[in-house]
């Protein structure tokens, strides 16, 4: 395991003799209600082993049977991709032994994958501005997931040296789509970051397809890391690592300038590449070796004979195809364009997860200003804050629009809503109901904002002099005296207009 | 009067003529194998506890006036390749010893909901993988006419005991022949349907695309009877055919072949074949000329590849399907000796070592070497291709007649013992039933006599295509109704008479309930 020690040549001097080739394979668990072969639950976080059945389990004479929705599933990120859909595909064994395959074998598509040779684009902030950079895939096939072992005792955390291990098989037959890019090659020193934000953009594409959680924690998604580097002259790509199971998108952008500052470190020293799997380290920020990738590695793949080919009819495609979502790239463009943001707007509210969350709050009656105020205000600091994604605190879009709509009619100003929100996020009920239950409702009554002038005029004659002959500017000092005695439940405005017909 | 001399036919005919009830007749034949089983082996596990509830039941609701199924209330042996939900299935094999699946295949619930008393499990080459059931982990089943002959494998268990009136029904399975051959070497009827015709769930699997299950009877209607009864869609079968059972009983009723065109195939007809059988097998064509069909010879030049075919293919199928025995989950588990922490991966080839037998781990070999990468396309990527040609060969024979006709199997009964150290030989014995599993069409066996030289039965193999198999019965039972005739009464009354009570040894040891 303790490879030996490599000098790592600092990324932006490793660019200037390499460039970076990268492929990355994401593997998409399908969010479907059984398992790719057989009618057990996928729903993840139960009882080890109780979501099992004989086909699951490898159990002798059991069969598979493919579960439609997952092709469908696959059939539609394919056409997301801009695939060609095979009318012919069929599964295959992948074979060798490991206690958490059932079968021994793994049930996947191999030389004939249900979608092939498509594209994506993705967006990336460059010296000069963002950029579009487009992704080749090169395939998406349909495969099951295996169990999932967890290795007791020893240092590792993986089964050499553990005491010993169990195995979960709840896992096991989940339904999983690969999807693997063509050498991306061309990015250079953004290499890192094309990696990050094609892995961003799948996830994104899968959550819109609704096919998927896609969730890294939980490892709904993963992406595998091939990278290799090739001299600048050079005509043939490098030897490649792949580092497996990387599991965030910052992880994701890490372990490419991290492998890219790790093979420049062995080539400059005159040594060679060990093509072979290596393992991500969150904590530390490194890779380390895995297995060596070498000939002895024979899958013996052989077409499965327990299924029969998947045959799409062109009508069925069809059928899937106008069911796609507006692609998540051409729907930001079209927002922006029907919000009025900048690209710098823009930019931040897709930063900050907000897109639909604004989209709703629009759609509920809001102004798309008055609905970014909120999002990417005081709501994405409470997000900040408590750690919670932006969509789990507590507040919907509707609340968020009932709120503004409460400030449009005066009857809270901007400071009160923040309280609004404090008792959304406590469950007090709806925004009408804690303005009234906490008493934010601002005083519009305009003698007890008169009285309250007249105090703060008295007890600050120079403020009032000043406004007096002519400097307006000076009446913030006294609207905030105001607002102070009534607590805040006063509209700002109305004070300022009283203030200034005073001193008139 | 004892059922167990009868047809599965004429005992449902009793049976629903009250003459008779379901707990008499399963007694009758678990106190047969009581006192034959012993000398043959070809029981695994019995269930006789089961089996008599099944008929008291069946018994129960034919008196209560309910509709029950023709075959309700026969008993039948199964092959130990199939699940049975609590009972014992091993497959033959150490590494399953004692593991009692927690799920019926498709056919056993088929034969459970339609009241067939599970009398219990048949004796077989370990994962169906020989010609002679001697390759059982549990000792060689020994055959009827001769018990120092072999019963045929790999389904030497059913057809001994259909054959030693234990039952009168019996499910086998055939990928290469292991009903059909056994059929032929037990003067019993065997039947492979057409590939899908019958569900594979819960069969224990060899070659996924070779494997099917069939009827190991005594008649060819009572094969016909049960082949309808098991046949038909399974949805948790992807390659189950989602089309009716052909008219099989119907087709055996008619057993009409006048203005029939039956077809010789030239090169199941040539060198090779024992005397007596071909003298048999001349008889037979004989016989159905005179009943009106056109005999015709066909060429099937592919053929000559079938059997090199088939041992590329099924070792590659079944050294994946056998991967999952591994101790994991089910089934043995040994540790290695001497190793004080082993890893899972030790374990699982102590295991594998420990739990299988020698020609399971020269399949295992050959298919793990067939499936290498490098020799894929030379030998299985080939295989496949000739497996095309063999497919076509067939089609267009079946342009030109109605049914192909050879002998089963090239021998009568070989002595325990004799082609063990030489798997060519033995390998040999499926020279003629192999093509049939390559291409997927049906057969099916029925005895056609004995030689003069050893006085042991010979089989005549009839293949139809794919979804035709009531052309088998129909030919079947035409040429079974002619020998009968023929013979004054049916070929097994010929055999020898089993069982004293000398020879009962164990038979109730075998009770595998769990």
């Amino acid at each position: 395991m303790t490879a030996t020690r490599t000098e790592l040549v600092p990324f932006d001097r490793a660019l200037e003799t390499y460039d970076p080739v990268m492929g990355l394979e994401v593997h998409v668990e399908l969010s479907t209600a059984s398992k790719m072969f057989c009618g057990c639950s996928t729903v993840f976080g139960a009882e080890p082993n109780t979501q099992v059945c004989p086909t699951c389990l490898g159990m002798p004479g059991s069969l598979p049977v493919v579960n439609g929705k997952a092709v469908e599933s696959a059939i539609r990120i394919g056409l997301a991709l801009n695939c060609s859909i095979a009318p012919w595909s069929r599964f295959a064994r992948k074979n060798y032994f490991y206690p958490d395959m059932p079968k021994n074998f793994q049930t996947s598509q191999y030389d004939e994958p249900i979608a092939y040779e498509g594209w994506t684009e993705v967006t990336i902030e460059t010296d000069e501005g963002p950029k579009a950079f487009r992704v080749e895939i090169e395939r998406a096939h349909m495969e099951e997931d295996t169990g999932k072992s967890l290795h007791v005792g020893g240092s590792t955390g993986r089964i050499h040296g553990a005491d010993y291990s169990l195995v979960d098989y709840n896992r096991a037959g989940i339904p999983l789509i690969e999807i693997v890019t063509k050498p991306i090659v061309g990015a250079g020193k953004y290499a890192p970051q094309v990696a990050r934000a094609y892995v961003a953009s799948l996830r994104e594409l899968v959550k819109a397809l609704d096919v998927s959680d896609a969730r890294m924690e939980q490892g709904s998604m993963r992406c595998d890391v091939n990278l290799s580097l090739m001299r600048k002259d050079a005509e043939v790509f490098g030897t490649r690592s792949e580092t497996k199971n990387v599991n965030s998108l910052r992880s994701v952008e890490r372990a490419v300038r991290y492998e890219v500052e790790r093979h420049a470190g062995i080539l400059d020293a005159g040594q060679k590449i060990v093509q072979e799997t290596r393992h991500w380290h969150e904590d530390t920020g490194v890779t380390t070796s895995g297995r060596e990738k070498s000939d002895a590695e024979d899958y013996r793949y052989f077409p499965e004979p327990d299924l029969v080919p998947v045959a799409p009819t062109d009508a069925w495609v069809e059928e899937l195809r106008a069911t796609l979502p507006e692609p998540p790239a051409a729907r930001r463009a079209r927002l922006q364009e029907e919000w009025g943001y900048s690209d710098l707007e823009m930019r931040d509210v897709v930063g900050a997860g907000a897109v639909d969350l604004i989209e709703a709050t629009v759609a509920a009656g809001a102004t798309p200003t008055a609905a970014r105020k909120w999002w990417l205000g005081d709501l994405a600091r409470r997000a900040n804050d408590t750690g919670a994604p932006i969509d789990a605190l507590g507040v919907t879009p509707v609340q968020v629009a009932e709120v503004q709509a409460l400030v449009d009619a005066k009857r809270i100003n901007d400071k009160l809503a923040r309280q609004v929100f404090d008792g959304l996020v406590a469950g007090e009920g709806t925004p009408e109901e804690i303005v009234v239950a906490r008493g934010l409702e601002v005083v519009s009554d305009d003698g007890a904002l008169a009285a309250a002038v007249e105090r703060a005029i008295e007890a600050n004659p120079d403020v009032a002099d000043k406004i007096r002959d002519g400097k307006v500017a000076a009446a913030g000092a006294l609207i905030g005296a105001v607002m102070k005695e009534m607590r805040g439940q006063a509209d700002a405005g109305r004070v300022r207009e009283l203030i200034l017909e005073k001193l008139a | 009067m004892s059922t167990i001399r009868l047809s599965a036919a004429e005992i449902a005919a009793r049976l629903a003529a009250g003459d008779v009830s379901s707990a008499d007749v399963t007694q009758e034949h678990l106190d047969r194998i009581a006192e034959v089983d012993g000398d043959l082996n070809a029981f695994l596990a019995l269930d006789a506890e089961g089996a008599l509830a099944t008929a008291r039941d069946v018994d129960a609701r034919r008196a209560a006036g309910e509709t029950l199924h023709p075959l309700a209330g026969v008993p039948i042996a199964v092959k130990d390749v199939v699940a049975t939900e609590g009972i014992a299935t091993t497959a033959g094999s150490k590494i399953l010893e004692g593991w009692v699946p927690p799920y019926d295949a498709f056919l056993t619930r088929r034969l459970r909901a339609a009241g067939l008393p599970i009398l219990g499990k048949t004796n077989m080459d370990e994962f169906a993988m020989g010609s002679s059931t001697e390759h059982s982990a549990y000792g060689p089943t020994r055959n009827p006419w001769d018990r120092d002959r072999i019963p045929g494998g790999s389904g030497g268990g059913s057809a001994a005991a259909v054959g030693a009136y234990e039952a009168p029904l019996a499910i086998g399975t055939d990928t290469g022949g292991s009903i059909r051959q056994p059929a032929a070497v037990t003067g019993t009827v065997g039947v492979k349907p057409t590939y899908g015709g019958v569900s594979r769930y819960g069969l224990i699997a060899m070659a996924s695309s070779l494997d099917q299950a069939g009827p190991v009877t005594r008649t060819v209607l009572d094969a016909a009877l049960l082949h309808e009864l098991i046949g038909g869609h399974d949805p948790l079968d992807s390659t189950s055919i989602d089309a009716p059972v052909p008219p099989v009983v119907e087709a055996a009723r008619r057993a009409d072949v006048s203005g029939m065109r039956i077809g010789i195939v030239t090169e199941l007809n040539g060198e090779g074949y024992q005397p007596g059988v071909r003298a048999r097998f001349d008889e037979a064509v004989a016989l159905l000329t005179k009943a009106g069909a056109e005999i015709v010879e066909v060429s099937c030049p592919s053929f000559a590849y079938a059997l090199s075919t088939y041992y590329l293919v099924m070792p590659a199928e079944a050294s994946s399907n056998l991967a999952r025995f591994d101790a994991m989950r089910y089934g043995l588990r040994v540790a290695p000796a001497g190793v004080p922490s082993p890893s899972a991966e030790q374990v699982m080839s102590a295991t594998r070592e420990a739990g299988f037998g020698d020609e399971v781990k020269r399949r295992i070999i050959i298919g793990t070497y067939a499936l290498s990468s490098g020799y894929y396309d030379a030998y299985y990527g080939s295989a496949q291709k000739v497996r095309t040609l063999i497919a076509r060969d067939f089609e267009a024979a079946f342009g030109s007649v109605d049914v192909l006709i050879s002998p089963t199997s090239p021998t009568t009964a070989f002595p325990l013992g004799s082609k063990l150290d030489d798997p060519m030989s033995m390998y040999l014995q499926d020279v003629a039933t192999i093509p049939a599993n390559l291409a997927g069409i049906p057969g099916l066996s029925l005895p056609v006599g004995v030689t003069d030289e050893d006085g042991l039965p010979v089989g005549l193999q009839v293949l139809a295509p794919a979804m035709a198999d009531d052309r088998l019965y129909n030919v079947g039972a035409a040429l079974e109704r002619l020998l009968v005739e023929q013979w004054g009464g049916p070929l097994l009354s010929r055999a020898p008479e089993l069982g004293t009570a000398a020879t009962s040894r164990a038979a109730s040891s075998k009770e595998g309930k769990a």
